[in-house]
């Protein structure tokens, strides 16, 4: 039982990076409804930017994050910029296919910038588990994993007060409800969209920061971003709450099968594990845990 | 020859649907038809036949079957390597285990096994549309590459997963050399290529575009969207099949489950996207493009000195840059630029 | 006008009973009965939000009623789905043109002809046997009703770049290409101009006439309404107020408070 729940919670953990990821998306999804396929890439591209900035450049690293979080900033306004404005009025799925055509020309330039060697990231955090819960229960919890929960939570949290509480958040929330409508009263729809791209942008920093820090700085980042679709699919698309908790699914649910499915099958079935369990949701509830249902109207 | 189609009167129904109803294009593809199959053999040298013409012509076929899903019927997959591995897993093991069995056999075979793969994987579409049916796709991906990774009895227990492709026999005649080998996929490629032109002309492909642009319509005309949608799946899963097993059998000749990753399959979708969606000859097009772009690039990175891993980079944002390039200024890809050039040259020289 | 001609109005053909829909709680159609008779126009009029297209999507299957019954050519049904409803004669057009706007004018057309399609896949993927032969045939009815609704200029060209007005005829061919039994016109005139609803209503009386096509059409044109159609039910509400001929319907005082509003 004891060893349960240290998967089940180093399940959870994970699950939190998988909803950072999956929080980017949802933030774009809403407010534009693009889908952004490129947002692993950014969490890749963020992660070794300050990496790169750190290593190559000697900044530290409280020098290196903000500076990265102005390029990222910078290349959320210039993706709205180049890539999405052109394309208003396309169909969901052109928009798709465009950040695909992102998500590979990001992949290139950081790449092409900063090399494609495996990178360590240290934060100086350090990946022990925690004594404290280790000599009462005799679990091993990674203290890394919880103060990357922590650093969730407070972002999330703050993410829910710029939604909520302040003008811009307003303005986010009318466009997520109807472009027209909100252009209608005098909202700049494109400011909106470049707050929200770099928004997304600082969520994919912070993702790419602590994955990084935990997996090394690689390639590999951007197909572990991919389980946020799954993760999109239980959570519904335009919730943050639901971002949240479809991320602790997905993170439990394919630790636990890998400890306890996997060994009979062969194992690495959390690689596709998620995206199972995503289709058997779609097609018992496909708008998601937290989505509303659309309905069709001819 | 100018390009003119005055005095060209189609009397008939059938005159006027043909697949080139332009006499000038039916003289021209027979005449490049002909050049593929009996001038080239002659004068393209090995590697001109194993690095580019194979590739093309099979990447050209892939491209074709999920144009077939994508372009026609409007169902985006992400999981096109997917199905090229069933096809080609299941060629080997057809020419493994079943005594005598004819290779063409063994293809279609393979390509029948992707399709009732498509099938089962496409059920899903019935219910979700856009990229809910991507993220399904990807499912897909992963699923099938790590069955064939995991489960001894596709690979023949290869502890390393890789299998070695059967030789190629028809009627006693080996194909064994690139350009053997090349006239076998041309002439596979041709056929197909023929029976889907004849698929998106008749029923079956208004079908799939009817339920594309319009479902609520399609259905209310009385189209069945599930059929439709299952039937693109499988003859879109069919030809990606049949593309995998002449991947492993014509071109690679050993390969792994991992020869058909996610890479892959962006690598289809972006030659659709290009070449053309909604488009037979825009596969084609697409194929060749996404075929010699690297060999390109890895030229001119060579003649400026630079360092060769800037290569596979500058491929990724080349190809990414190209993809937003076309979405926004051409959505119908290379196979309209073609046709904007046909529509001038009817009129040059001459434009008013 | 709507005398002239020679086609006779015959029995029942359509009857629906008792109809209601409602959509998580907002009633679109409450207690609603009428009949249609075969070769007859019967106009459904009302105000927007009326219930109109929702009748409309109840009768081909589109929408499925939580209470009635619907009796098509003597069969009784709880309620219609799409297929059933083609296959059975039921064609329509759409308030907001719902044409295949990736495909030409003919293949648009040449959609409408599916259900009398007999070759199978393989033939025609082969294009051998039924296939070509079929095609021919299915090729000659629909330039017929492309000349019918003089079409010819844009036989090949896709419909996205075309006009309101021809989209509009678009989908009648489309919907005709099927040799319907009953046609169901969702506003056929909507947004046109004076000269294109002259020409519509020409159209739509041709096929009435010619190939004694029972019509059932909602309409806003109160005028176009009155002239061509032989009865009319109005709806408000969801609810039936009215229904007759036009002279009947036009001196219903429930309409005319309904239109005008209370006094």
């Amino acid at each position: 039982m004891q060893f349960f729940f240290e998967v089940l919670i180093a399940g959870l953990l994970s699950g939190v990076m998988y909803a950072l990821v999956a929080l980017g998306f949802v933030l774009i999804f809403k407010a534009s409804g693009v889908f952004n396929f490129a947002q692993g890439a950014m969490v890749f591209f963020a992660a070794l930017t300050v990496v790169g900035l750190k290593e190559e450049f000697g900044f530290p690293l409280w020098a290196a994050i903000p500076a990265t979080m102005l390029v990222m900033v910078l290349l959320g306004i210039a993706t709205e910029r180049i890539v999405l404005r052109p394309l208003v009025n396309q169909h969901d799925i052109t928009l798709f296919m465009a950040t695909i055509g992102l998500t590979f020309f990001l992949e290139g330039f950081a790449q092409l910038v900063w090399g494609s060697n495996v990178r360590k990231l240290d934060l100086g955090i350090e990946d022990v588990p925690i004594e404290f819960v280790m000599s009462r229960t005799g679990m091993l919890i990674s203290q890394f994993d919880v103060i990357a929960a922590i650093i969730c939570a407070i972002l999330v949290a703050t993410l829910v007060i710029l939604f909520n509480k302040t003008k811009v958040g307003r303005a986010l929330r009318a466009v997520a409800d109807d472009h027209q409508a909100a252009l209608s009263v005098g909202i700049p729809l494109q400011h909106v969209w470049a707050i929200v791209w770099a928004v997304a942008g600082f969520v994919a920093l912070v993702a790419g920061l602590l994955w990084g820090a935990r997996n090394g700085v690689q390639f590999a980042l951007t197909f572990v971003a991919l389980k946020a679709l799954p993760v999109l699919i239980i959570g519904g698309f335009t919730s943050i709450p639901g971002a949240i908790v479809g991320g602790l699914i997905i993170g439990a649910s394919e630790k636990l099968a890998e400890v306890y499915i996997g060994p009979h099958v062969g194992g690495g079935i959390e690689g596709w594990f998620p995206y199972v369990l995503a289709l058997v949701f779609l097609l018992v509830r496909p708008e998601g845990l937290f989505g509303e249902k659309i309905i069709r109207r001819i | 020859m100018i390009y003119r189609e005055s005095g060209q009167y189609k009397t008939s129904y059938v005159n006027d649907s043909q697949i080139f109803p332009i006499k000038q294009d039916r003289y021209a593809v027979l005449a490049i038809i002909a050049f593929a199959f009996l001038v080239i053999p002659f004068i393209a040298t090995p590697y001109f036949f194993s690095a580019i013409l194979i590739p093309f012509l099979i990447f050209s076929l892939a491209a074709l079957g999920l144009n077939i899903l994508t372009g026609y019927a409007g169902q985006i997959s992400l999981g096109t390597a997917a199905f090229m591995a069933v096809g080609a897993f299941a060629s080997y093991n057809f020419m493994l285990r079943v005594p005598g069995m004819p290779i063409l056999l063994a293809f279609i075979l393979g390509g029948v096994c992707a399709a009732i793969v498509g099938i089962i994987f496409g059920l899903p579409s019935l219910r979700i549309r856009g990229f809910y049916l991507a993220a399904s796709t990807l499912a897909t991906q992963f699923f099938v590459v790590w069955c064939l990774t995991k489960v001894p009895w596709f690979t023949n227990n290869s502890s390393s997963g890789v299998i070695t492709a059967q030789q190629i026999q028809i009627l006693g005649f080996k194909f064994d050399s690139p350009q053997e080998k090349y006239l076998l996929v041309l002439a596979i490629v041709c056929v197909l290529a023929l029976l889907a032109k004849n698929m998106v002309r008749s029923t079956v492909g208004r079908s799939w575009m009817a339920v594309r642009d319009m479902d609520v319509a399609a259905e209310v005309i009385g189209f069945r969207i599930m059929k439709t949608k299952l039937t693109a799946f499988a003859v879109s899963s069919f030809y990606c099949g049949v593309a995998g097993a002449l991947y492993a059998f014509c071109y690679l000749g050993t390969v792994e489950p991992e020869a058909y990753n996610l890479d892959l399959s962006f690598r289809i979708l972006f030659m659709v996207i290009i070449g053309g969606l909604g488009s037979i000859l825009g596969s084609f097009f697409g194929a060749g493009f996404i075929v010699l772009l690297p060999i390109f690039l890895s030229f001119v990175v060579h003649a400026t000195g630079l360092p060769n891993s800037v290569t596979s980079n500058v491929e990724l944002m080349v190809f990414g840059a190209l993809i937003i390039f076309f979405l926004i200024v051409e959505p119908h890809g290379l196979a309209r630029l073609w046709q904007i050039g046909k529509e001038k040259l009817r009129l040059w020289p001459f434009p008013h | 006008m709507s005398d002239s001609g020679n086609r006779k109005i015959g029995d029942v053909i359509l009857k629906v009973d008792n109809i209601s829909l409602s959509f998580g709680g907002v009633k679109a159609l409450t207690n609603i009965s009428f009949d249609v008779r075969e070769h007859e126009i019967r106009a459904i009029i009302g105000p927007n939000g009326a219930g109109k297209s929702s009748m409309l999507n109840v009768i081909n299957g589109v929408y499925l009623p939580q209470e009635g019954t619907i009796t098509y050519r003597g069969e009784q049904r709880r309620d219609m789905n799409t297929h059933a409803a083609a296959a059975s004669g039921i064609a329509r057009t759409f308030q907001n043109i719902a044409l295949f706007t990736g495909m030409t004018v003919l293949d648009n057309i040449m959609t409408g002809r599916n259900l009398k399609v007999k070759a199978t896949f393989l033939e025609q993927a082969l294009w051998i046997g039924r296939a070509r032969k079929e095609e021919m045939e299915h090729r000659r009815v629909v330039e017929e009703i492309i000349d019918f609704l003089q079409l010819q200029h844009v036989r090949k060209t896709p419909v996205a770049r075309l006009p309101y007005g021809i989209k509009k005829r678009v989908e009648l061919a489309r919907a005709l290409a099927a040799e319907p039994t009953m046609l169901l016109l969702d506003e056929p005139m909507a947004g046109m101009n004076v000269e294109e609803k002259q020409d519509m209503c020409r159209f739509v009386l041709d096929t009435n006439d010619q190939f004694g096509t029972t019509i059932v059409l909602i309409e806003h044109d109160m005028g176009v309404v009155m002239d061509i159609s032989d009865r009319v039910a109005v709806l408000d509400y969801g609810k039936k107020i009215g229904d007759g001929t036009p002279a009947e319907v036009r001196s219903n005082p429930d309409v005319i408070k309904a239109y005008l509003g209370a006094h």
